[in-house]
């Protein structure tokens, strides 16, 4: 249900609320997701976002993401030559994604002393989104809560892990879903909470064998 | 739950004895647990947002594909020989949907309202009013609660996207939208308020959306004029006592019905409409050559 808020708003950067401030956002959780700025990033169009992305900034937007920028940014018109002056490497490709909607973005982040990452999501107008795939694993979650990524390994025990951590620091799960790329292969969990988790809940999850990787999204 | 109807909200309306906006301001708290003073905050920041994108018009912009920027800055340039058909004021608010319109062109800042392709026929009604009146701060920021309480009634019977019914449900969304918020600035009921939204969309019943190249400039940046006219011209009607003779909520539920029937190249896919036109592919076919 549409809130007074997407009735009006977002304020953004024109022309499109879906090709244009969507596509800024995500870039942009695509940035949070990644941890820091990617030295290269691969975009890849699919759909109408490489058919109509260019006359309405997507390329543009994608990338202002990418360094960091909201969908308000007044500098999205410019992220190319930011990136640049930021040292961003970028390349923008059109690409037939299979069974993607249409408009659907991939995004292939590299930095020196981190895995590279794999980002696909869609835009679903009104600048709302969702992310739909993680490193080749399916996904969906928009960014609007507060959201906990878990990458591990498919085995016994990694959700209990989660929950415990998170029940002992009194935070409430408001959705969880977990998905797999096979058995007993690598899976991810996400996690929506009502609250914020705090540093020393990442901590300790990350220490846990069995689990690779621990991100976590600000609601915004 | 946002009101599904005018009826439900025009009801609670008259057992509480409270305003169109305020019913709409309570029901924002409640849905998403803010306070009231949290969410009048964020309706000022729409509204701040609405005059300073107004403001940041800059008349030698021009869009990538070079269809549209200037037409604001030419508007005010004939305003100023005070020599316009439909007057002074009609002209400010003409100038005013250019300029938004090829604000977003133009990828500036701008309010989507409902859509950012239609995001000049609200402030062009409301700013300009605000400017040349000299009317309370907070009366705007209450018509912006008008203003988005029928745009969600619209979003629940039927939708706010081209692609989804046309350009009606997009500058024809917003000229309802438009309509009932300047009818409650001047101080019309919550029944007139309906009755300048009813006659606002019946207006541009039917209308399509039909981007060339599926750019959101030509002829959307104009036809916020057209939506912010009507919406004047509706708000005054229902002022002058005038009733729409179909309830507002069944003429929404014709305008999805006629959406629903549109042929899908008048949806957004730029294939239809203006957007199938000869001079139309002389313009894609100029700008893929470029690019």
């Amino acid at each position: 249900m549409a809130s007074i808020f997407d009735i009006l708003g977002p304020v953004m950067v024109g022309p499109s609320s879906s090709h244009t401030a969507g596509a800024a956002r995500i870039g942009m959780i695509a940035r949070q997701l990644f941890g820091r700025q990617p030295e290269k990033a691969a975009v890849y169009l699919h759909g109408s976002f490489a058919a109509t992305g260019k006359g309405h900034g997507t390329d543009k937007a994608l990338i202002a993401g990418l360094l960091g920028m909201r969908p308000d940014d007044m500098r999205i018109p410019d992220s190319f030559q930011i990136a640049q002056e930021e040292g961003m490497e970028f390349t923008i490709s059109p690409k037939d994604i299979r069974e993607a909607h249409p408009n659907t973005a991939q995004i292939i982040m590299e930095a020196e002393g981190v895995n590279t990452m794999t980002i696909q999501a869609y835009s679903i107008g009104g600048g709302r989104i969702r992310v739909c795939k993680v490193d080749g694993i399916d996904v969906d979650f928009s960014g609007e809560s507060n959201t906990l990524i878990i990458r591990n390994v498919d085995e016994p025990g990694r959700i209990t892990d989660v929950t415990g951590a998170l029940s002992k620091a009194r935070i409430n799960i408001a959705t969880m879903q977990v998905f797999r790329e096979k058995r007993g292969g690598s899976a991810i969990m996400v996690v929506e909470t009502d609250q914020v988790v705090p540093k020393e809940t990442m901590d300790e999850l990350q220490s846990k064998e069995g689990i690779i990787r621990v991100k976590f999204l600000h609601a915004n | 739950m946002s009101y599904r109807s005018m009826e439900e909200a025009q009801e609670r309306c008259e057992k509480e004895g409270i305003e169109f906006w305020k019913a709409v301001q309570m029901e924002d708290g409640d849905e998403r647990g803010v306070s009231e003073e949290d969410s009048w905050k964020e309706m000022e920041h729409m509204w701040h947002a609405m005059l300073d994108s107004l403001d940041s018009y800059d008349p030698e912009l021009m869009s990538g594909s070079r269809m549209v920027g200037r037409e604001g800055g030419l508007m005010d340039a004939y305003r100023e020989r005070q020599d316009t058909l439909c007057g002074d004021f009609m002209a400010k608010v003409m100038g005013n949907a250019l300029k938004m319109g090829c604000n977003n062109a133009c990828m500036k800042r701008i309010v989507a309202a409902p859509t950012a392709g239609a995001c000049g026929v609200v402030p062009a009604v409301l700013v300009t009013y605000y400017r040349e009146y000299d009317v309370p701060e907070e009366k705007m920021v209450e018509a912006l609660y008008v203003a988005a309480g029928i745009g969600q009634i619209i979003a629940n019977r039927a939708y706010l996207a081209g692609a989804s019914g046309g350009c009606q449900a997009e500058i024809g969304s917003g000229s309802g939208m438009a309509a009932s918020a300047i009818c409650h600035v001047k101080g019309g009921s919550t029944a007139q308020i309906g009755h300048a939204c009813a006659m606002a969309l019946k207006n541009l019943m039917g209308l399509v959306c039909d981007p060339v190249g599926g750019l959101v400039e030509v002829p959307c940046v104009k036809r916020n004029v057209g939506g912010a006219f009507n919406a004047i011209a509706a708000a005054d009607m229902s002022l002058a006592g005038i009733e729409s003779q179909i309830p507002v909520d069944q003429v929404i539920d014709a305008m999805k019905e006629v959406g629903d029937k549109m042929d899908v190249s008048l949806r957004e896919t730029g294939a239809g409409g203006v957007a199938g036109s000869p001079r139309a592919a002389e313009v894609v076919a100029r700008m893929n050559m470029k690019s």
